[in-house]
């Protein structure tokens, strides 16, 4: 859905006419995101995320995947919280704790740098479709519609399986599925823009097309590209979770993913239903902390939206 | 309209035939001889002489291809490496559970997301319109296969309601036609059979159908928003219908059209969904055997399937648009 | 004298928002309107008359919005009456036509099925007869090939054509009296006159009672037996169409009246344009709304509740003509 919304990308921040006055339209919407609750909220879980993502080696009491109590998980029982493991063991032995702290420092650098490579490949591509238009437009359309044709998370399937098992190719898949998503915002909204009157005139000015491009129509495009990043930051994480879920991400299963960690913890489910429990919250609420931020930035960069 | 189904048909034509040419490139770039990777760690000198000759591997590249596009063109999609079925055949066999899954979950998504949407932007604020939005809002973040999981462990482990695995208990007998099992029992008249196939059914569907239910109620919701403040609903209010016609008629009809868009772009996230579903509860779909040939990188099997999926949602995708035409007469006609 | 077939008295409309505070649109309208007569509702954009004829038709949204006074249509009081009610009576006894014929037809239904469902709500006619009925009357408003338009869609055809066609369902059930609001303002310049023609001929020949609002002089002059000017939610001047361009009394009206461009003046006069905005304000409790922007004000248009009073024809030779009032202290005419 967000996917949808990019299509028709919301109009750059413009100040209200009331009370902000005097404000730039960065100001302007900095001010209006300080003052939305949900926004706050979403701002706040996706802080804490990062800073344990960051801070995991520090955070965390164990090291992860050490398999190091393997000894005390019985095939009938998974050892609960306990003095030395607040949240006790996974079913590999490894703290359970730890290894949900380290889960997040994987989701964020796999969420960030598919995110990252994703919007730079994408950008790239759009602003050539929309910039220069003609037969590139056409081509690099043709091949966005190719890679839209393909559900996202199979196209993220077929890439990780010619690359082989690992982070990178995980990176590598969602990133693949992101680059349609980017290149359509970039393009639509420069198209949009082509035709206004602000342009016109730059055009009038004798002002060659990339000068207009990449100094006058670009800055007007950050606002749609920055609160898309976000949006997809949230489909992103989930995304990490399916592929590592459908056995794609690192070969060793003891490793601390999230969708991993789910995947073992359903062969123990009746006896330890919290060995499951903890990593799907964590995706969950990182998730919604992403989508929150994400929808809070949409409506502050654009006054008119409407939730 | 029927330029409109030519256009997209052509449209399907060229992206199956780039991604095919996508495919292809895909086992060349394998890291070493194709055949090899074709026929994964089972390959013996024999299979690899007989894949090479079958697949044409000495001949040059564009040659290569030509087999390759032919052999698709008369539906020999390859043979799974682990079982040497035919791929084809097997998706033929496993689809329907695929779909059975799909279409209760859409339809659930439907039943419930539509009217819910409708009546949280009829009450816009209300305590109903909180809790469908922020309903709505969880169904997008809580993903498939934890809410699975879950609902797996809570309704069927811990409380006992609904079996935990599979389309129907082995001990019933049933007669299987159309290979919707549901359906099955409805048609030999073997209740019991239906009826179990049934209680098999909801929870997948009930996780799978949170993705197009979430979705739905938003623009269902914002859809109905928009249509209220348009002046044709007053013009339709100063005529003094009754209420029931104006919600129906006026409002309804012309918020659906979105939704119904929408229904086709789901098409593609269900059957992701549906993947990661049938895992969770063993369903033999085709997401769980996708699933086994992710884990057992089955080449054949993986090229298929990526063709197949294109190929139903770009059908499906149309069936879409051209039922946009037919509900808005503005697409009709232009 | 017999009760008229609308009386609005003392009509108040409030829009309140959360943390927002109320503002209030209009601010005690009163008016008439006899059976078969054409009145006019005047006034620039903000004056508060397209909400007066929502709140008659009963069409403001029914959230944040406050509506008191009275609104009697043949007697009964239209406020008051449950919502399934008045429903029945709209688009059967008093029918509305829109400003934007872009917007106010649905489109995804044929115009047929638009034009029917009136009919079908209000009246016995069966599908045949509705048809033809429906036939009639875009015929009636001017529609060629009346049988082929109905089972098209708005798109098709241009806005002249849907505005005729919102008139065809306006008039299908016979109703006693007519809204137009601002029927012409969306409109080609070429075609406004023609559509304005249709309605008023057709009008007056069945008869029908009718409320057309506009901000335009123009169209005031050519169509209305009687004229409301508003200002700031209130009438400041009701006069016959005549005597109200004759002899404007309020200072408002002949405000208006001086910045319309008239053939007949003499070469190089000016257009005197309202100074100000509507924006600029008084209260009508704090005195008279149009104090800000006007030149003659003193301290006597500092009290509130000046009055809409008679006015003199002539001074010099009647007392007061109760037909000619208007909300002023120094009204424009008499000697000061």
């Amino acid at each position: 859905m967000s996917a949808l919304d990019a299509i028709a990308p919301p109009p750059s921040p413009t100040a209200e006419p009331t009370g902000e006055a005097g404000l730039g339209p960065w100001a302007a919407a900095w001010r209006r995101l300080r003052r939305n609750p949900s926004g706050i909220v979403g701002a706040v879980v996706v802080g804490l995320f990062v800073l344990v993502a960051v801070l995991a080696p520090l955070l965390a009491p164990y090291q992860p995947a050490t398999g190091e109590w393997f000894g005390e998980v019985t095939p009938t029982a998974v050892p609960g919280p306990s003095a030395d493991h607040v949240l006790g063991l996974d079913s590999f032995g490894s703290d359970l704790l730890t290894q949900l702290l380290y889960g997040a420092r994987s989701s964020l650098v796999i969420g960030v740098v598919s995110t990252a490579v994703g919007l730079a490949v994408g950008a790239v591509l759009g602003i050539l479709a929309g910039g220069l238009g003609g037969w590139v437009d056409t081509l690099v359309m043709r091949i966005v519609d190719i890679l839209l044709s393909i559900p996202s998370l199979l196209l993220a399937v077929s890439v990780a399986a010619v690359l082989g098992r690992g982070q990178w190719s995980i990176m590598l898949a969602i990133s693949a599925a992101q680059v349609p998503i980017f290149a359509r915002l970039l393009r639509a909204s420069l198209l949009a823009q082509r035709g206004q009157d602000y342009v016109v005139a730059l055009r009038s000015l004798g002002l060659r097309q990339r000068r207009i491009v990449v100094g006058h129509m670009l800055p007007n495009s950050l606002g749609p590209v920055l609160v898309q990043a976000t949006l997809v930051l949230a489909t992103a994480v989930i995304e990490v979770a399916a592929l590592s879920f459908l056995g794609l991400g690192a070969a060793d299963p003891a490793v601390a993913e999230w969708g991993r960690m789910l995947v073992t913890a359903q062969d123990r489910l009746e006896q330890a239903p919290q060995l499951a429990l903890y990593p799907g919250l964590a995706i969950a609420v990182t998730a919604l902390g992403f989508t929150l931020l994400g929808e809070a930035l949409r409506e502050a960069l654009d006054p008119r939206s409407d939730r | 309209m029927l330029t409109l189904i030519v256009r997209r048909l052509g449209l399907l034509v060229l992206v199956l035939f780039g991604l095919s040419l996508l495919l292809f490139a895909w086992v060349r770039a394998l890291p070493g001889d194709p055949a090899r990777a074709l026929l994964g760690e089972k390959a013996t000198p024999a299979g690899i002489a007989e894949i090479t000759a079958r697949y044409g591997f000495d001949r040059p590249v564009w040659q290569q291809y030509l087999t390759y596009l032919g052999r698709l063109l008369r539906g020999d999609f390859g043979a799974s490496i682990n079982t040497g079925e035919p791929v084809l055949s097997t998706f033929a066999q496993r689809f329907p559970a695929t779909i059975e899954l799909a279409v209760a979950a859409l339809l659930l998504a439907v039943v419930v997301g539509v009217p819910l949407g409708y009546l949280a932007a009829r009450r816009r604020g209300g305590l109903l319109d909180n809790l469908a939005v922020g309903g709505s809002l969880l169904g997008v973040v809580v993903p498939v296969f934890f809410l699975a999981v879950l609902l797996k462990y809570v309704l069927s482990i811990w409380l006992g309601w609904f079996p935990t695995s599979g389309r129907q208990d082995a001990r019933i007998d049933a007669t299987h036609i159309t290979g919707f099992y549901v359906l099955d029992g409805l048609l030999t008249r073997e209740w019991d059979a239906s009826w179990d196939a049934l209680k098999h059914l909801v929870l997948p569907a009930l996780a799978l159908g949170s993705i197009p239910l979430a979705i739905i109620v938003r623009i269902t919701r914002a859809s109905v928003l928009e249509v209220l403040s348009e002046d044709h609903v007053r013009t339709a209010r100063a005529k003094g219908l009754a209420r029931g016609v104006i919600s129906r008629r006026h409002i309804l009809r012309n918020a659906l059209l979105p939704v119904s868009t929408t229904l086709g772009l789901q098409a593609g996230a269900l059957l992701s969904g549906a993947v990661l579903t049938e895992t969770v509860f063993s369903i033999n779909g085709i997401g769980s055997y996708l699933f086994d040939a992710v884990n057992q990188l089955d080449y054949p099997v993986l090229q298929g399937f990526i063709l197949f999926i294109a190929l139903v949602y770009a059908l499906v995708n149309l069936v879409v648009d051209v039922s946009y035409g037919v509900i808005d007469p503005r697409v009709r006609v232009s | 004298m017999s009760p008229s077939l609308l009386e609005v008295e003392d009509l108040r409309v409030t829009f309140s928002r959360r943390g927002q505070p109320s503002t209030t649109a209009v601010d005690g309208v009163s008016f008439s309107v006899d059976a078969g007569e054409v009145v006019g509702l005047v006034g620039e954009s903000g004056c508060g008359k397209s909400v007066t004829s929502l709140a008659v038709m009963g069409l403001l949204p029914s959230r944040g919005t406050t509506v008191t006074g009275s609104v009697r249509f043949d007697g009964t009081d239209l406020l008051t009456m449950a919502p399934g009610q008045l429903a029945s009576r709209r688009g059967k006894d008093l029918a509305m036509v829109f400003q934007d014929p872009m917007t106010s037809l649905n489109p995804v239904l044929t115009l047929g099925r638009q034009l029917t469902e009136v009919l079908r709500a209000h009246t016995d006619l069966d599908r045949a007869a509705r048809k033809a009925e429906a036939l009639d009357l875009l015929g009636r408003v001017g529609i060629p090939d009346p049988r082929r338009r109905l089972g098209e869609y708005p798109h098709q055809l241009s806005g002249g054509m849907r505005q005729r066609v919102l008139i065809a369902i306006a008039l299908a059930c016979s109703p006693r009296l007519i809204i137009a609001d601002e029927p012409t303002t969306a409109l080609d310049v070429t075609i406004q006159a023609q559509v304005l023609d249709l309605l008023t001929t057709l009008v007056r020949e069945s008869g029908t009672a009718m409320v057309l609002i506009t901000h335009d002089l123009g169209v005031v002059a050519g169509t209305c037996d009687r004229v409301n000017v508003l200002y700031a939610g209130r009438v400041v001047e009701s006069a016959s169409r005549h005597d109200l361009f004759a002899r404007p009394r309020h200072r408002y009206t002949s405000g208006l009246l001086a910045a319309v461009p008239r053939v007949d003046a003499p070469e190089g006069s000016p257009l005197q344009p309202v100074p100000g905005s509507v924006r600029d304000r008084l209260e009508w409790d704090a005195g008279c709304a149009f104090l800000p922007r006007c030149g003659r004000g003193d301290d006597a248009c500092r009290t509130g509740g000046i009055p809409l009073a008679p006015t003199a024809t002539d001074l010099a030779l009647s007392p007061g003509n109760p037909d000619h009032e208007a909300r002023c202290v120094h009204p424009a005419g008499a000697t000061t």
